[in-house]
């Protein structure tokens, strides 16, 4: 282990939690085990829009093992809710969202009934004892066809199943598209997904009657947020709830929400007065837990000869599926439209975005959320236009990145915090070799071979949000965080956090930065995090916040720490405290440097007082709550090599390149894994991931064999680099780094194929790139030529 | 993921098995698991008793007798896979064995337990039908010995009649002259065979004097290429006379397809390409 160097801001320390869960010793929710514990199964609906005309559960009733079996009418007769919408947006329409459907089963999987039996067996099996007579309805899947007159309503208070509908304008892109050398108009699909975190969902509540005390343990990424909304959505008082989010396998922002199977859970365990267990399945995570992206959007993009940019004109359908999902309506909005700016100087934007109610499982945040979707967008218009321009994709991209900046406020709302786009960008091309690859492709087009090299420049918000802001538009909630650093009296440090780690490694880098800012070793601090009754409040761990929100109070209650340390410390060593010096886990005299006392030494002090008086306060410990005074923006450039398979359409990746400015790197090992896993994220979008339903609205991906995970030996080792641009907005400089790494490649992948395709005549196909749609392409391209 | 309830019987003896078969007629044969146990887990098969063949002695294992490869039905991807006689002896079915399922399934996934099983996207079935070998079987009435290519017929289906128990696949060894390939198209999440094509070619003085083709996954069970096969019968071996008699590989076969990742008209193609590439491939290794 690490022994406080120099600086541990910076180094590669490995995670302090591997150990525990690569040996099996993590406690998942599952692993909860509770004396007199009961199991609880849903009933979901096979039909995507069905009445319920009458549900017979008197069998299930009967059987030995089953307690209780529960629909939705018992739940409203019991005065529980309707999940609650996270964000507002004007004119948005709130159809209720109750735990178990109630009138209408919206899409498969929806659920109808509960069950609760002694074993996880017995549930299963009384599913299967429930009668449920369901009318069909005709079911409406497309988004776009969901707006058209005549389409199945999906819920009476949307008219022609509009939720919302948002627009923002830059500048007079009708102008630019009129003035322009060039206009190029694509639809591009980017479709449907699922967050496919390894652990699904999971549950166990409890409730203790004589005291009220209602506790969930619950799979999720943000504990505080949980508790409330299920305090909304039971009106059960928030004080007498506890969430604990223990070990959680992965969240991918599928385990932002409160769920209905959650909300059951509780209402469950307070009638029976016994601990209630859910697990779900992974058939049931793949119908029940929410979906990413699903936009259909048609773009015009306006440009020069010389391959300036000058216009962007965007309309997009965005599948809320069948509920708003608590943060759906901010994901095709606010994290969506005004990235649509991109890295670029591109002046004149508008774009016209449309949530629409469709019979599907709801659609909410997902790794990158709204981000990937306007990358996309944005790295498929640089190609297309360099295509019709005959030019190299590198070029135009040099051509249209922001010069080097601190703090430019672009067209579309955002104040891009720092960045220094042409030094990624020209990283990343000399990393590769960018001229000998392009070399190379000539060289290998003429034996009848196939390498294509994508490009991506991307720009990302993370760190939501200066909380002000966020409530303005639309928010239910702050996005500020809090932390409590508390310096036990042998030195040691626990930092509590608001932030949740479910694989992002921030008991190692919280650990890491608390032991610089203190120059202690990391093995003296630990970090607490994921339980509603140890921690002030969170707004939890999503869209990259952690580190240069969540880490940033850690960081502003130990400089609270050290300036109450230093005072003690002027009373041990008899000095003014304005000639204290901390440095390296010392506190000093000036220009005396062996007149010292320990960081430890100065911690025992606060709690067994020698020397300090009686009117400095004890102990050593100290709160904060950090309200960041903007967004931060890291950016990159990735490339892929891609080589296809022109007889059957097989894409095979070569080579990965990232390119990488997260701001100040706390861990670089730790940031690697994200870009990774980030990574391969984002090119099983571009290449096998899809959820696919039918048009009846049968989702034909309903288990791995069929939704395409990435795998190991379908990828190439990735090459990683960074360059580090401190954010001004946090003082440690720091920017997120948790989903950069999907919403960049992505496009380099996509972009890659097409440039393989090129010398074929193909300028695009819609994701995932599967062999038979690449084959489709050439084929029609052939069919052309 | 949680099965509905079901009996579990662990015989010792065949005999016992067979007993047990007939005691239990909607009882299912359990040898690896892997297609069973997690369609039993879905629901999708909920047979009420299961009897596994795992403590059963003398199933598993691999023997030359005379010219055959005798290969027990119980023995696992794993064990071919290693074998020294069948590298030597079939070589074809320890490489393919390479791109059968992952380790798991390799370590627990039999021989008897794929062809049985008759998936229609599994390899051992096209590997074991191009390699024109034939399976043994233990029933009621007593052993019996059934071609290979009768032995296939249905998804899901073959000619195991009910309470008979595949007991051994024996594998006509290849000699000079003969070389075999097979070329698998993988599903990008199950990594079974969308498409996959095994070719046994035996030539003398560059004549192809046999070819044996087998085509799964586009089909709804193992099923030879026989328009192929013929189309190759007789001709010189070189790139022109492989291409023209992939060509015609889905002749007569009823080829499916599905709406996610490959149809109908993807998999025909497919077909003759892996057709081609297998065979250039088999040519490639005779010896």
């Amino acid at each position: 282990m690490v022994q406080a160097p120099e600086r541990l801001i910076g180094a590669e320390v490995k995670r302090k939690e591997d150990p525990r869960l690569i040996t099996g010793q993590g406690t998942y929710v599952d692993n909860l085990k509770f004396v007199g514990t009961a199991y609880l199964a849903i009933l979901r609906s096979p039909y995507a829009h069905a009445r319920i005309k009458r549900i017979d559960a008197s069998r299930a009733r009967v059987h030995p093992k089953v307690l209780a079996v529960f629909t939705g009418e018992d739940l409203r007769r019991d005065g529980i809710g309707s999940i609650p919408v996270g964000w507002l947006l004007p004119d948005i329409k709130l159809p209720p969202h109750y735990p178990l459907a109630v009138d209408k089963a919206r899409y498969v999987g929806d659920g109808v009934a509960a069950v609760v039996a002694e074993d996880r067996y017995s549930a299963y099996d009384a599913l299967s004892l429930i009668e449920v007579e369901y009318e069909p309805l005709p079911a409406v899947v497309d988004q776009e066809a969901a707006t058209r007159p005549g389409a199945p309503q999906v819920h009476d208070e949307a008219p022609n199943n509009i939720c919302f509908k948002f627009a923002m304008v830059a500048g007079d892109v009708n102008r630019a598209l009129a003035e322009a050398d060039g206009v190029v108009r694509q639809r591009i699909i980017n479709h449907r997904t699922s967050g496919s975190s390894v652990e699904p969902r999971a549950a166990v509540a409890l409730y203790q009657p004589a005291t009220g005390e209602l506790t969930l343990y619950n799979t999720n990424q943000n504990p505080h947020l949980i508790r409330l909304l299920l305090a909304l959505t039971m009106n059960y008082p928030e004080h007498k709830i506890r969430v604990i989010a223990p070990d959680v396998g992965g969240g991918f922002g599928t385990k932002i929400y409160l769920y209905p199977d959650e909300v059951v859970a509780c209402y469950a365990a307070m009638k029976l007065g016994r601990p209630v267990k859910w697990v779900e399945t992974r058939s049931e995570y793949l119908r029940a837990t929410v979906h990413g992206r699903d936009h259909i959007t048609d773009f015009e993009v306006a440009y020069k000869r010389d391959g300036t940019i000058t216009g962007l004109k965007v309309t997009t359908y965005a599948n809320l599926g069948a509920y708003i999902s608590p943060f759906a309506p901010l994901i095709p909005t606010f994290l969506y439209v005004p990235m649509l700016h991109g890295p670029y100087k591109l002046p004149n934007v508008s774009a016209e975005v449309y949530g629409v109610f469709t019979n599907t499982t709801p659609v909410d945040a997902t790794r990158g959320a709204g981000r990937p979707e306007a990358t996309y967008l944005l790295e498929r218009m640089v190609d297309l236009v360099a295509r019709e321009l005959n030019m190299d994709p590198a070029d135009v991209r040099r051509k249209n990145v922001l010069e080097p900046f601190e703090n430019y406020q672009t067209p579309l709302a955002f104040v891009y915090d720092s960045g220094n786009y042409p030094a990624t960008l020209n990283r990343a091309l000399e990393l590769v070799d960018y001229a000998r690859l392009r070399e190379e492709q000539r060289r290998l087009r003429e034996q009848g071979r196939y390498i294509g090299i994508g490009l991506s420049t991307y720009v990302e918000v993370t760190g939501a949000a200066p909380s002000q802001v966020a409530v303005s538009l639309g928010a239910q909630a702050g996005l500020f965080e809090s932390a409590i650093v508390r310096v036990h009296p042998t030195g040691k440090v626990t930092v509590f956090t608001g932030s949740h780690t479910h694989g992002q490694g921030h008991e190692t880098t919280f650990a890491q930065a608390i032991a610089d800012e203190f120059g202690i070793s990391i093995d003296d601090v630990e970090v607490v995090h994921g339980d509603t009754d140890a921690i002030p409040f969170g707004l939890g761990t999503y869209g990259s916040r952690s580190t240069p929100v969540g880490l940033t109070a850690a960081y502003i209650a130990g400089q609270r720490i050290i300036e109450k340390a230093t005072k003690i410390a002027a009373h041990l060593l008899e000095a003014a405290e304005a000639d204290i010096v901390f440095e390296g886990g010392r506190f000093f005299v000036r220009g005396a440097p062996e007149r010292a006392v320990t960081f430890q030494e100065v911690a025992l002090e606060a709690y067994v007082p020698r020397k300090i008086p009686a009117d400095l306060e004890l102990g050593l410990e100290a709160t904060a709550f950090f309200n960041p005074s903007n967004f931060v923006f890291p950016f990159g450039t990735h490339v892929a090599v891609v080589e296809v398979d022109p007889e059957t359409g097989q894409v095979k990746l070569l080579r990965y390149l990232a390119v990488d400015d997260v701001g100040r790197v706390i861990n670089p090992m730790v940031v690697d894994g994200q870009v990774h896993g980030g990574v391969v994220h984002g090119i099983g979008q571009a290449l096998w991931e899809q959820v696919v339903y039918d048009e009846q609205g049968n989702l034909l991906t309903g288990t791995w064999l069929d939704y395409a995970m990435p795998k190991a030996p379908d990828l190439p080792s990735f090459q990683t680099d960074r360059l580090e641009t401190p954010s001004p907005v946090n003082p440690l400089g720091v920017k997120g780094a948790g989903e950069t790494g999907t919403i960049a490649s992505t496009p380099a992948v996509v972009n890659a194929v097409l440039d393989a395709l090129a010398p074929f005549g193909v300028k695009h196909i819609d994701m995932p790139l599967t062999p038979e749609r690449v084959w489709r392409a050439l084929q029609a391209a052939r069919g052309q030529g | 993921m949680f099965p509905a309830t079901f009996e579990y019987y662990a015989p010792t003896s065949l005999e016992e098995a067979l007993n047990l078969l007939r005691q239990n007629p909607e009882a299912k044969v359990l040898a690896g698991g892997h297609s069973l146990i997690p369609a039993m887990k879905l629901r999708l098969a909920t047979p009420p008793a299961l009897v596994d063949l795992r403590r059963i002695p003398g199933l598993s294992g691999i023997r030359l007798e005379g010219d055959q490869l005798v290969i027990g039905a119980m023995t696992t991807y794993y064990d071919v896979q290693t074998s020294e006689l069948v590298r030597q002896h079939v070589p074809v079915l320890a490489e393919a064995t390479d791109v059968v399922g992952d380790l798991q399934v390799r370590n627990w996934g039999t021989v008897g337990g794929s062809l049985a099983h008759s998936d229609p996207a599994g390899d051992y079935p096209a590997i074991i039908l191009a390699l024109g070998a034939e399976v043994r079987a233990r029933g009621p009435q007593g052993e019996r010995t059934i071609p290979i290519d009768q032995f296939f017929v249905g998804m899901f289906t073959t000619a195991l009649q009910p309470g008979e128990i595949l007991t051994e696949v024996r594998i006509p060894v290849m000699g000079p002259g003969t070389g075999a390939a097979y070329v698998k198209f993988p599903h990008p999440a199950s990594r079974y065979a969308v498409v996959g094509v095994c070719a046994v070619v035996g030539r003398e003085d560059n004549i192809c004097r046999q070819a044996r083709i087998a085509v799964t996954g586009a089909t709804l069970y193992a099923t030879r290429a026989t328009a192929a096969e013929q189309a190759l019968q007789g001709q010189t071996l070189n790139a022109d006379t492989i291409r023209a008699a992939a060509e015609r590989a889905p002749e007569g076969l009823t080829i499916t397809g599905d709406r996610v990742f490959a149809s109908e008209e993807y998999r025909t193609h497919l077909v003759r390409v892996l057709t081609r590439r297998a065979l250039m491939a088999a040519v490639e290794k005779i010896r």
